[in-house]
């Protein structure tokens, strides 16, 4: 059985650590409800977008003059996967859930021959795909010193992403995210950008009256689909967001109830050892006056 | 009858409001909406929208980057990638 002084120490350490996982709980979940209210606020913007970019392209036959962004490059071998992390760790399994998701894609495009390449935002992803996939990461964007998602640097991701698109280094591009759901529970998921793949056109929303274009609709539909990506790569590190904090509450809130629970059963042993000590001292002091 | 506004950018909503008039800086030109103007859509280029409350009053002036605009039934919507009201 440890000493007393032992059991001391091992109370007061297990306090302090519950003393940092109930503050970075409850951070995250402060941070949570900015980051839910920021994603809140750019929906308007996406789903209109989504609106305007099906009707417009249900309007395009694809064929050999359409944006190549929509049309894609006509081969499927060489696959880019967008892979979004957090730079911090200590958020449960969020960063694992989504390189997992990753690797299994790579997995199963691997299999099929095709070639895979990685292009990483955050930090926490590189560690396992460089060990899995050595040489095969492209680029990795550094959200180091990003407080809040701005759309700036979706913007800046996405213009990168087209670039190498139009220089030819991929054909399909997959971005990989958590999507949020509640603070329990966050969805890992792949969503092909790269080339634009359309939700079918609602019809009742389609205006029935005849829409006039300037300059044109093919120049329009030009534009449209590079800020489509952007603001779906900022949709994603949104949800990206707002699942880290999620997942890090939660596994917090985990971590203080363990040590609490922990700090519960020494305090028992401490006591027990404590009486255990009095009583044989007890024992002793009679026993020795017994014997004069 | 008034001219249904809204402008939004991808982090927030900036204005959805009744308006007279909205003059937007079109790539192709500006061009100024009122109630009632037929079915257009414009992409848009970094300059000032300028939004007139009522008839005969000064505008307000917004800053825009990037974007395009789009009139139906509803009113006018314009969706811009940044979006700062000048002062």
């Amino acid at each position: 059985m440890a000493s007393l002084k032992a059991l001391k120490l091992r109370i007061a350490s297990v306090k302090s650590t519950q003393k940092i996982t109930k503050a970075m709980k409850m951070v995250a979940a402060a941070k949570l409800r900015r980051a839910q209210q920021a994603a809140e606020a750019g929906r308007p913007y996406a789903s209109r977008l989504d609106q305007v970019v099906a009707s417009l392209a249900a309007k395009q036959t694809i064929g050999p003059n359409s944006p190549r962004l929509l049309a894609g490059t006509g081969s499927e071998e060489r696959h880019l996967l967008v892979v979004c992390t957090s730079d911090r760790g200590l958020a449960g399994g969020f960063n694992t859930n989504i390189v997992r998701a990753a690797r299994r894609r790579a997995e199963e495009l691997q299999a099929t021959g095709k070639e895979v390449r990685f292009y990483l935002v955050g930090r926490k992803g590189r560690p396992p795909i460089a060990r899995l996939y050595p040489g095969q990461i492209v680029h990795q964007y550094d959200t180091g010193d990003i407080k809040q998602v701005a759309f700036d640097d979706a913007r800046r991701i996405a213009e990168e992403l087209t670039v190498r698109f139009a220089a030819g280094e991929f054909d399909v591009a997959q971005l990989f995210y958590a999507r949020f759901q509640s603070a329990l529970v966050q969805d890992p998921v792949g969503q092909q950008i790269i080339p634009v793949q359309l939700r079918a056109a609602n019809d009742a929303a389609a205006p029935s009256t005849e829409v006039e274009y300037e300059p044109n609709e093919e120049e329009i539909l030009a534009e449209l689909l590079p800020r489509n990506i952007a603001i779906q790569v900022f949709r994603a590190l949104q949800e990206n967001a707002a699942s880290e904090q999620g997942s890090r509450m939660t596994a917090m809130d985990n971590a203080t109830r363990n040590a609490g629970d922990m700090i519960n059963r020494l305090s028992i042993e401490y006591n027990r050892s404590r009486q255990a000590a009095i009583t044989t001292e007890l024992v002793e002091i009679i026993s020795g006056a017994e014997a004069l | 009858m008034p001219l249904h506004f809204e402008l939004v950018t991808p982090e927030r909503l900036v204005r959805s409001d009744e308006v007279h008039m909205v003059v937007v800086p079109g790539s192709d030109g500006d061009f100024g909406v009122l109630a009632g103007h037929a079915p257009f859509m414009s992409t848009v280029r970094s300059g000032e929208v300028l939004v007139y409350p009522t008839a005969g009053t000064a505008p307000q002036r917004i800053a825009v980057e990037g974007g395009f605009a789009e009139v139906n039934e509803r009113g006018l919507t314009m969706l811009a990638e940044r979006a700062d009201v000048v002062a």
